[in-house]
């Protein structure tokens, strides 16, 4: 059996499961997003997007889900949520905007949800 | 010899590092939250000890996926860390123990753990918060202990199982306890609770899990390591599998301990956030 069927067995609805095939699927996007560490490629890649891509090896599909701010796409291009939360910075969205994107939300909406789960 | 006085748990979400930096203690959102700490600085007042096993796990700061350690321990004379990419305030080197770190590595080896040891490592939020929380004013903290770092892999599967964070945690005391030193030692096991931060189940948070796992985390540690990784996924979100570190800690205690603070609260940020202090009692 091999791993993807393992993972098979546990469809966890709205949830990705970042394992080695997702890793080397999104390893260029989520290198950028590691370089941003730093804030000199912070600049560089404000500065020049496109380019700063390029020198990563992003591929199409990731340059385009990129450029339009997709998280929900970022993560199905192999983006993991830690590095992503670097793009996040530069984009300036919080956690909480960032989960109102993925959930077709407002961020006030996304943070309501978030105070509703007290009443479980 | 070097005793284990007891372990702490706590969440280590990014904003509580900038709401400590905007003293928003007083704040309603926040007050739930850091209400919860004055007992636990009482205690290290009082118990004072010299140094703290910080196990906490890496966010993308200290290791990217080209390395990608399941176990890293620090052994560095100092520790460093650094804008982690949205400019979340820097803290002060914090001192280490390299001796004391290197003891824990021979011994762990000994016990057939296999140990990534860092010379030199970037420690994020997983750290630097619960520092934050525990010793406020850091350097100017004379209580501020010396830290060794523990980081485990929870940003790509596979992860350890909780089985294995539980061992490593024993196996962890053990060396500890074996330190020849007079020193007081208190165990951190930070990140958790339940939460997700991607995806179309962003802001999944689960109170009933993360309540049975407090209870369980005390009396019946064992009882967890029947959970899979992929029904903590499931349970806990792609992000609460953060559990993991309060099973590391929780096995370095031993196996009687006693509850002197319990916390919980929903939300801070997209998480259930938990604390426990527990007193080692063997
Ligand atoms: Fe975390």
């Amino acid at each position: 059996m091999s791993h993807a069927e393992l993972h098979q067995h546990f469809d966890i609805p709205g949830t990705t499961i970042f394992d080695g095939e997702m890793a080397m699927k999104g390893y260029g996007l989520n290198k950028m997003c590691y370089s941003f560490n730093a804030a000199a490629a912070r600049d560089a890649f404000v500065a020049d997007p496109e380019g700063y891509m390029d020198k990563f090896g992003l591929s199409d599909a990731q340059k385009e889900v990129v450029r339009n701010k997709d998280v929900l796409g970022m993560i199905n291009e192999g983006g993991n949520i830690y590095y992503l939360a670097k793009l996040a910075g530069i984009f300036k969205l919080s956690v909480q905007d960032v989960g109102g994107i993925q959930t077709g939300m407002t961020t006030e909406e996304f943070k309501q949800k978030l105070l509703d789960q007290n009443n479980q | 010899m070097a005793k284990v006085i007891g372990g702490i748990t706590t969440s280590h979400i990014p904003a509580v590092g900038n709401a400590i930096a905007k003293e928003l203690f007083e704040d309603p959102y926040w007050k739930p939250f850091f209400d919860a700490y004055p007992p636990v600085h009482e205690w290290l007042a009082e118990q004072k000890p010299d140094i703290v096993v910080n196990i906490y796990n890496d966010h993308g700061l200290g290791f990217f996926l080209d390395k990608m350690p399941t176990f890293a321990i620090g052994a560095a004379h100092e520790y460093h860390n650094e804008d982690e990419g949205w400019g979340i305030p820097a803290i002060p080197p914090m001192p280490g123990d390299a001796k004391l770190s290197w003891h824990i590595i021979e011994g762990m080896v000994e016990d057939e753990f296999d140990i990534t040891s860092c010379q030199e490592l970037a420690v994020d939020h997983g750290f630097t918060v619960p520092m934050q929380l525990f010793w406020p004013g850091l350097l100017d903290n004379p209580n501020l202990p010396r830290a060794v770092p523990i980081s485990a892999n929870t940003v790509q599967h596979p992860i350890p199982t909780l089985k294995r964070a539980l061992d490593f945690g024993k196996s962890l005391g053990k060396a500890l306890r074996s330190y020849p030193e007079d020193v007081k030692i208190v165990v951190l096991g930070t990140g958790g609770l339940s939460h997700q931060l991607d995806g179309e189940r962003a802001g999944h948070i689960n109170k009933k899990f993360d309540m049975m796992c407090m209870d369980k985390i005390v009396t019946d540690p064992e009882a967890l390591t029947k959970i899979s990784r992929m029904e903590l996924v499931k349970e806990a979100g792609s992000q609460g599998t953060e559990l993991i570190m309060w099973m590391m800690m929780r096995g370095a205690l031993g196996d009687n301990v006693e509850v002197l603070a319990k916390n919980y609260h929903i939300p801070i940020s997209n998480t259930g956030a938990g604390m426990l202090l527990l007193e080692s009692k063997d």
